[in-house]
């Protein structure tokens, strides 16, 4: 990769354009009033045509993505994106609609979300979807939305707790919170599970329902979820089942039939669509049969959701087929426990036994630590991987360990692909021992060196003009 | 075992990769799931498709799916992609990367961002933007909860009655969960009510009011006094714009707002049925760490150069968990490229004249529609740009329908009765000819 | 070693109280700034506001970090430490120097509750 220091604003000249409008044939029409009228001039960009090309071009030289290598990204299920799904999401057919034209107009669309309400449905063995939030996030939100009004409908209003594991995702807490339920976090055991003992005595009248994903962010499955699952339902309260690590469950276990009543899926993460720099996403709810009634109270965006994302997702749905969904589960697995056994020896496995789709390290063995020399940290070893042409893996996250390292190959990797990256991260380790300055020097051959984050925090630089 | 062309394994990939976990079958890395949950028989999923097949298929249902001229907005406009968009958007550097966390390899989707960031306080003549939203409605409720968070003590916003329908349901629904009690200000003579307002921020526990800049019935308000009524009752003003249009009307900054919310659609994103659009949010300095979302800032690497990073994340919900200023997570960055090159390609006078031929062609329509008799104006001398609403002498339904079987999505019902127009510059004399025309004679 | 000053009272989470004429100075320790780092951003009350012994009045954020600050004692704030506002290093460059806020007490004998300089370096375990 290159660097290449403009932006678009520096490539301006008065008087350029590069667009091309229609001449205007209309009568002119009067005016509009003055003092509704813009005052304060509009800087944007005055370039040619040409120049945006080359300059976006250039721009997307400096980004590295999942067409570029691998992409181990832990919880973030970088999977291969599928070409034909760009494809049919590009179909004037699909890309002219308008999202309040009536049902005789749409029947094609229509046909997408019916079809993509069963097929997920038989996927996570829930009872039926909505397809209105946007990304994984969003999902949460609208799935605690649905379980508030659950018991609200109920008429019981104590339950305002949500139960959510310390290991959870930073976006669980703030979505209850943002859902206007208090947290309450259940202790994680030495072994990464929920603790079923300390869970007991949270359970009341006042939890409205847990948040848990299965396999958890230590990419452990939950081996009690069974009586999780009966204790909270027993107190009243509903399980909901945070989709973001759904992939290893592919094909071969649902969450429906876990106990689970309230899911969202991401479908930029397990369904293939591409995660566009952060974005579009689709994070559709599932609910069990009992909490249908709640879906049309709930409305969390402006039409019908991403309906192009989705319609990636139906695409890849249909290239997989009852015949392929198990491979993505299961090779997700094999993928990750493959590299777990193969890096033990070099990064502190915390946990040892079979993980899912994903796992984590806590730093290296040999941080290479010496005299007045500092040793190298999990953010070296992340930095260090991007000079071999590898995309880092997750790093400090989960909060259980101080040196996390997560590692998630998804299903979508060769044995080669994966190989090289064992032998780097080996090699990487092995440098760490050697001398840990290379790492904390690292990278060496990106764009950028490591940018001054305190000073982009102390002096906020937002915008173009705040840089003059 | 048949392949598959996404999943690279080899039979003999497979068996090393077992020897190497020492496991005898795939299956075994399964064996902590409780047996019950093992998921026995087939799923109820069809068969797979090759991708001929799939192209086929997909093919057919977007066939299903009849070709428009579109006239109607209510939140989606269809204005004019260039076809630069959607070849620089679809480069897979940048379509299959994810959130910018690893900075060195992510400078391309970090300098579109801040370019996108400028160009959003450029159309609003706010301080800072962030780095997008899901889409409009949804930034208008994340700017409920923020003028909560921004102001002590006070549980109330009031919605103007004149933001769209669908604004108004999503920014309920977060409110009703949130805790945040909603009021309304009525619309009267085809504008927010300014003395009915003054008499609600009386009350004294109003945090926010969300006034729209173009209401449902295309009329551009007059937010005179709006700002120093609101300030002065210590509460902050949220404009709800259509960012197009800002090249000519008032910005909100120029309104006094707080915070500048809409939709970044009709910024040149197609259609596509209500998705993947962009909600974009401006505030002022002063509510910097209050915002929602993911902000880009520019700093410097260690050899000095020019670097750009995701900054202030403080606010998130990655650190702050509960105490985040949001949720949010993945937002809609690959449609903020969409807007940047838009915006890049068009610049001021290319937006500025897409505002004219649609406001040229708008009045041009209103007027021809006018002539044929078989409408009035509920709203006579208001100014309005690209949408305008009528009340028709027969049924709304009926006016819709005759238009539909030619070909033209126009005439929406509004809750009124009115039907509503909207006219973009990809509408031709010739096709508004057509559409009156076909009024005359229905 | 982080630095500690006799004569003051401090908190388990690492605020410092001193008393001058009534009010309660309060700041965070040496030790508590030297854990969180390069402080960005020190997120204060109002003047005016009113504090809760044990309950948060605001926060310090590093780049990737944010900690609360706990309340030593409860009453009205009736200043805030300004300076803080664009130059939050001065936190990292002398702690105790560079008080946060000062508090109109509204029960004085919530100080007792504190530990002395002795107490707290024991409480690090330095």
């Amino acid at each position: 990769m290159k660097y290449y220091d403009k932006l678009v604003f520096e490539l301006s000249q008065k008087g350029r354009i590069g667009y091309s409008l229609p001449v205007n044939r209309f009568p002119s029409a009067p005016e509009l009033p003055v003092e509704l009228k813009r005052e304060a001039a509009l800087d944007l960009p005055e370039v040619s045509e040409v120049d945006v090309v080359r300059h976006y071009t250039n721009l997307s030289q400096m980004n590295f993505g999942v067409d570029t290598g691998f992409y181990p990204l832990g919880s973030c299920t970088m999977k291969y994106n599928p070409k034909i799904n760009e494809e049919v999401a590009a179909l004037p057919g699909f890309n002219g609609l308008h999202p309040l034209m009536h049902a005789g107009l749409t029947k094609g669309a229509l046909k997408v979300y019916q079809d993509m309400n069963k097929f997920l449905a038989a996927i996570t063995g829930m009872d039926s979807f909505t397809f209105d939030p946007c990304a994984g996030a969003h999902g949460e939100l609208t799935g605690l939305m649905i379980m508030r009004q659950y018991h609200m409908n109920r008429g019981d209003l104590a339950r305002t707790k949500v139960i959510v594991p310390d290991s959870a995702h930073g976006t669980n807490p703030a979505s209850a919170a943002v859902c206007g339920l208090e947290i309450v976090e259940v202790k994680s055991l030495e072994n990464g599970r929920v603790d079923v003992e300390a869970l007991k005595p949270l359970l009341d009248g006042t939890v409205a329902g847990m948040m848990m994903t299965n396999p958890n962010t230590l990419g452990l499955f939950e081996t009690q979820i069974k009586e999780i699952t009966e204790l909270v339902h027993a107190s009243g309260g509903l399980m909901y089942y945070d989709g973001a690590n759904m992939n290893p469950m592919m094909g071969v276990v649902r969450p429906g039939d876990m106990g689970f009543d309230i899911m969202h899926l991401n479908l930029h993460k397990t369904f293939s669509t591409p995660h566009g720099g952060g974005g579009p996403g689709s994070g559709p709810v599932g609910v069990a049969a009992h909490l249908v009634d709640c879906l049309p109270e709930i409305r969390v965006s402006g039409f019908h959701g991403n309906f192009g994302v989705i319609l990636r997702a139906y695409a890849y749905i249909l290239m997989l087929g009852k015949q392929n969904l198990k491979k993505v589960g299961q090779y997700s697995v094999l993928s990750a426990n493959y590299i777990k056994e193969c890096l033990k020896d070099a990064y502190k496995l915390p946990i040892e036994g079979v993980c899912k789709h994903e796992f984590v390290f806590d730093g290296l063995i040999n941080d290479g630590a010496h005299d007045d020399v500092h040793g190298a940290t999990t953010l070296d070893v992340a930095k260090r991987l991007l000079d071999f042409g590898f995309h880092a893996p997750t790093i400090y996250f989960p909060l259980l360990f101080h040196q996390a390292l997560m590692i998630e190959p998804t299903e979508t990797e060769s044995k080669e692909t994966i190989d090289a990256f064992i032998d780097v991260m080996h090699k990487i380790a092995a440098e760490a021992a050697e001398d840990p300055r290379i790492l904390q020097d690292a990278p060496h051959g990106a764009p950028i060196k490591r940018p001054d984050e305190t000073a982009a925090a102390r002096n906020p630089i937002l915008k173009f003009k705040d840089a003059r | 075992m048949a392949g598959f062309s996404y999943i690279p394994h080899t039979d003999a990939d497979i068996r090393a990769m077992l020897d190497r976990i020492g496991v005898g079958k795939v299956e075994d890395l399964y064996a902590d799931v409780p047996k019950e949950f093992l998921k026995k028989g087939p799923y109820a999923l069809p068969d797979a498709m090759s991708e001929g097949e799939v192209r086929e298929w997909l093919g057919s249902l977007a066939d299903m799916n009849p070709r428009m001229k579109v006239f109607v907005g209510a939140g989606a406009y269809d204005h004019y992609t260039p076809s630069v968009i959607p070849y620089i958007t679809s480069r897979s550097e940048f379509l299959t990367a994810y959130t910018p966390y690893q900075c060195e390899i992510s400078q391309g989707t970090l300098r579109y961002i801040f370019e996108y960031q400028s160009m959003v306080c450029e159309l609003t003549g706010m301080d800072i933007s962030n780095a997008s939203l899901y889409d409009g409605p949804t930034a208008a409720a994340e700017a409920m909860k923020m003028t909560v968070a921004c102001t002590k003590k006070k549980t109330r916003v009031l919605l103007s009655k004149g933001l769209l329908p669908n604004v108004i349901a999503v920014v309920e629904t977060y409110a009703k969960f949130h805790g945040v009690e909603i009021g309304h200000v009525p619309v009267k003579d085809g504008q927010t009510c300014l003395d009915c307002l003054k008499a609600e921020l009386a009350k004294g526990d109003v945090a926010g009011v969300i006034v729209p800049e173009i209401n449902r019935f295309g009329i551009i308000e007059d937010h005179a006094g709006f700002a120093d009524a609101i300030h002065e009752a210590k509460a902050l003003l949220v404009e709800y714009c259509d960012p197009s249009t800002l090249a000519v009307i008032k910005s909100p900054a120029e309104w006094g707002a707080d915070i500048a919310v809409g939709d970044g659609q009709s910024l040149g994103i197609p259609l596509c049925f209500g998705g993947p659009y962009v909600g974009f949010m401006g505030v002022k300095k002063d509510y910097m760490r209050k915002m929602p979302g993911r902000i880009v800032g520019q700093t410097t690497d260690k050899d000095g150069k020019r670097a750009f990073v995701l900054t202030l994340q403080a606010r998130e919900q990655h650190i702050k968990r509960e105490k985040a200023t949001s949720n949010i997570c993945s937002n809609e960055s690959l449609m903020a490229l969409w807007v940047t090159v838009y915006l890049s390609l068009m610049g001021p006078e290319g937006l500025r004249e897409v505002n004219r031929l649609s406001y040229d062609g708008a009045h041009y329509l209103k007027a021809e529609l006018l002539k044929t008799g078989k409408f009035e104006d509920p709203f006579p001398g208001k100014p309005f740009l690209k949408e305008f609403v009528l009340k028709p002498a027969k049924h709304p339904g009926l006016v819709q329908n005759d238009l539909e079987k030619a070909g033209f999505f126009a005439a929406l019902e509004t809750e009124e009765g009115y039907v509503s127009f909207c006219v973009t510059e990809k509408r031709t004399k010739e096709e508004i000819d057509a559409l009156v025309k076909i009024v005359k004679e229905g | 070693m982080s630095k500690i000053i006799e004569g003051l009272k401090y908190s388990e989470s690492h605020e410092w109280v001193k008393v001058e004429d009534g009010i309660a100075v309060i700041g965070v320790t040496d030790f508590a700034q030297k854990e969180m780092g390069d402080i960005t951003y020190v997120d204060m009350p109002d003047v005016d506001d009113e504090v809760n012994a044990g309950e948060e009045f605001g926060a310090l954020e590093s780049v990737k970090a944010a900690s609360d600050l706990i309340s030593p004692v409860s009453g009205k704030v009736v200043e805030v430490n300004e300076a803080l506002d664009d130059t939050p290093e001065l936190v990292n460059e002398d702690a105790f120097e560079n008080w946060i806020i000062k508090v109109e007490m509204s029960d004085a004998s919530e100080l007792d509750a504190l530990m002395d300089a002795a107490a707290y370096k024991e409480h690090i375990g330095e």
